[in-house]
């Protein structure tokens, strides 16, 4: 599995114009330019892949085929599913077990609340646990939130909503603060300063880091405070696949399903945090993806049938480097941090051809152009195109063994396969890393359904039409603590009235009235990789 | 479905099956018709669900690694480990003292380690776990969590271990323990908290709040990159 004698003869290329590349950069894109890129080469801009939503308050707006299809979907249980006996109540139940939905769950519990986390898979099976790069906070002196908050809307062209943008930037230095005392572990120098470098599109450093493990450093604390505390019941392969309403129309519970028993019962609640994660294992287009198992945009499906409004659906982040070599592990992610770092994108003439750090979906759109446009990327053996990453330029910017000590995942994860990226550039493709989108909240996590809290990757609207890097960290902590808050507040002051599922019979309806009544069931929960026959 | 000349033969749990050479365990169990609901997570190896041991025809030799990220060999007996039942100590983090009596007194354990290092030949990280477990032993918690920090709980040390040692939650602790307690105090970061809080960054952002697009557009532009 290392590289075949053809890739080797390309690697010489690369190697002959390091020296000269080493010393320059290929300049930043023009803010007009970008738009162009876009629409000709990201793939949020290929008509064929997207299509109209036919029901419900998102209707006539456009989302990836494959998200539509779920979220048209027909639902786990009947309308008349017995709602008298739930099975537990409890004040706050929160449905995710990744960064958002143990920020909070934690919060919820420090405001006094009783909490229920439930999960589909293992608690901290989540892309949480996988982004490896950072967590941006404008905490040095010469950076401020207001820096930070022009990064963040730049990103994402102008389209994000200002007040959460705002909660954003404002909370970041305090979650970095908080992360820290229940004792996630940043890199620092010896005297306490941060180590920080730049993400994609930030204009300053910012980019906190736990080697390149800080999305697992961080989820990994969470979890095990949350398995701490007292007043927290946690729920592992216990998928939420229904919103219960109330005859009011507040969310009131949920039902959930034993994933392994395939019993459905119903869960009693005052209030719901929704923080499901995104929805990359539907495989756009057919996009390989950096996600974890179960990111099959269950909280989209769960919400849009409640009733909640949606935003930026049809606009996907497609992460510039995911691996494209081994196959073994196409699509997986190599960090930001590696060209954070210095690694500079190449062709398969050793050519630099775009910025390294631009927004994370014009550097994709590059990369795409370099090689189905321009023909100069390299084409792996089972076929797929690909641009090199120079990542032995890391230790030559910053001194021998900065690869190993700054990236031992991404080292790690090469040498399984017998490719050493200290020695030897690697070869990476654009992969399908996050959902920009989703449920429409405001700054304390409400969405247009009383009862219902999102957070996390589930909610839309803070990164707009494009996330930067080191942002999602971020956002799963300063909206999960925000949710745990609002949660606690709101489950002293509510009295849920009578359980119903009546949203499911006019759902039902609508759907039979488009002639979809052979509709997915939905939330689809797994993808379906097993083989038949 | 075309024959194709490129499978070698594994056992899943004893059972034997067909499947491509170039696939990993993971993958050739969805080949070979599994949904898997235990034992699969990230599918990048960076969250532990996929523990798996086997073995090889004519090899007594036991290897571990994680289904997601090992490739599969002809003549693979595979046994997965989704979940093992390790002891955890709860705790308040915020009550404990950076110092060996807290190891010791949450996981009196350590103190029997065998230092046999069967916990480092069983990490698909590649860690030295018996390393660590030594640190542990002198209360040295800097160096437990500076050389467990790569581990992804994954639990096949704890699995493998003849004295019963949950050196994986034991880990936890002590790079929890570093993290609040002993790691260089960031100033600059609590400096900046104090800040937002006092509302010194309030007006500069309203401003921004309320600007048209075409003007947040010009001072995006204007932005100086930091080199």
């Amino acid at each position: 599995m290392t590289y075949t004698p053809e890739l080797l003869e390309l690697i010489k290329v690369v190697e002959a114009t390091r020296p000269q590349r080493l010393g320059q950069t290929f300049p930043p894109m023009p803010l007009e330019e970008r738009q162009e890129l876009l629409q000709k080469f990201h793939p949020d801009y290929i008509e064929s892949g997207m299509r109209e939503i036919r029901i419900g308050s998102y209707k006539g707006k456009r989302m990836p085929k494959e998200l539509a299809d779920v979220v048209e979907g027909r639902p786990h249980v009947d309308p008349n599913f017995d709602l008298s006996n739930p099975e537990f109540e409890t004040d706050v139940l929160v449905i995710g077990g990744g960064g958002a939905g143990a920020s909070a769950a934690l919060l919820a519990q420090e405001h006094g609340a009783k909490v229920t986390l439930v999960t589909k898979l293992r608690f901290g099976d989540a892309n949480t646990m996988m982004a490896q790069g950072g967590i941006q906070a404008a905490d040095r002196p010469e950076d401020s939130p207001a820096l930070h908050y022009l990064d963040v809307i730049g990103g994402g062209h102008f389209t994000n909503f200002p007040d959460l943008v705002e909660a954003l930037v404002k909370d970041a230095p305090i979650v970095i603060a908080w992360l820290e005392s229940l004792g996630v572990m940043f890199d620092k120098t010896p005297d306490g300063v941060m180590m920080e470098e730049h993400g994609g599109g930030t204009s300053i450093k910012r980019m906190h880091s736990a080697r390149d493990y800080t999305g697992a450093e961080i989820m990994r604390v969470l979890r095990d405070e949350v398995r701490n505390r007292p007043n927290i019941d946690v729920i592992e392969f216990c998928p939420a696949v229904e919103l219960v309403l109330d005859d009011k129309g507040a969310v009131c519970g949920a039902i959930l399903m034993n994933f392994e028993t395939e019993r459905y019962f119903y869960a009693k609640a005052k209030v719901v945090v929704l923080a499901t994660g995104g929805s990359g294992r539907l495989h756009y287009q057919g996009f390989p993806t950096t996600n974890h198992y179960g990111a099959t945009g269950d909280g989209i499906v769960l919400a849009y049938r409640a009733g909640a409004e949606l935003v930026f659906l049809d606009t996907m982040q497609y992460h510039p480097t995911g691996a494209a070599y081994p196959e073994q592990i196409l699509g997986q992610l190599v960090t930001e941090k590696v060209r954070g770092l210095g690694a500079q994108p190449v062709n398969v003439k050793g050519e630099q051809f775009v910025y390294p750090l631009e927004p994370r979906d014009v550097e994709s759109a590059a990369f795409i152009r370099e090689c189905k446009e321009r023909n100069l990327g390299v084409i792996t053996p089972s076929g797929q195109p690909a641009v090199w990453l120079d990542t032995p330029m890391i230790d030559l910017i910053h001194g021998p063994g900065t690869i190993e000590k700054a990236l031992p995942a991404m080292v790690r994860q090469f040498r399984r396969f017998n490719i050493d990226m200290v020695r030897q550039p690697i070869l990476v493709y654009p992969t399908l890393h996050y959902q920009n989108g989703g449920v429409k909240i405001d700054a304390d996590c409400r969405t247009t359904v009383p009862g219902l809290l999102v957070a996390g990757e589930t909610s839309g609207g803070v990164h707009g039409r494009n996330r930067l890097m080191g942002n999602s960290l971020l956002d799963v902590c300063v909206f999960g603590r925000r949710a745990g808050i609002t949660a606690a507040a709101l489950a002293k002051e509510r009295q849920p009235g009578k359980p119903t599922l009546a949203h499911l019979e006019s759902w039902n309806r609508a759907l039979d009235e488009i002639g979809l009544n052979g509709a997915v069931r939905s939330p689809i929960l797994i993808p379906n990789y097993a083989r038949k026959g | 479905m075309a024959e194709r000349n490129d499978l070698v033969p594994i056992y899943i749990m004893g059972k034997r099956y067909d499947v491509p050479s170039s696939l990993t365990i993971m993958k050739a169990m969805e080949y070979a018709g599994y949904t898997l609901i235990r034992g699969v997570g990230c599918r990048s190896g960076f969250c532990g669900a996929c523990s798996t041991v086997y073995r090889i025809k004519d090899d007594p030799k036991l290897y571990f690694g994680l289904a997601c990220q090992t490739v599969v060999k002809p003549h693979m007996y595979l046994g997965q480990i989704p979940f093992f039942p390790a002891k955890r100590a709860t705790y308040d983090i915020a009550q404990l003292q950076a110092q060996a009596s807290t190891l010791f007194q949450l996981y009196p354990e350590i103190l029997r380690c065998l230092g046999c290092g069967t916990c480092t030949k069983a990490c698909p990280q590649q860690l030295n776990v018996k390393g660590y477990m030594a640190a542990a032993m002198r209360g040295d918690i800097a160096a437990v969590a500076n050389l467990s920090f790569d581990c992804i709980m994954c639990g096949l040390c704890a699995a493998r271990c003849p004295a019963e040692e949950p050196q994986y939650n034991i880990a936890i602790l002590a790079r929890r323990l570093y993290g609040r307690y002993l790691s260089p105090r960031s100033d600059h970061l609590h400096k900046r908290v104090e800040e937002i809080q006092q509302g010194v960054f309030d007006q500069s952002i309203a401003e921004l709040k309320a600007m048209d697009v075409n003007e947040l557009k010009e001072r995006y532009k204007a932005r100086q990159i930091e080199a």
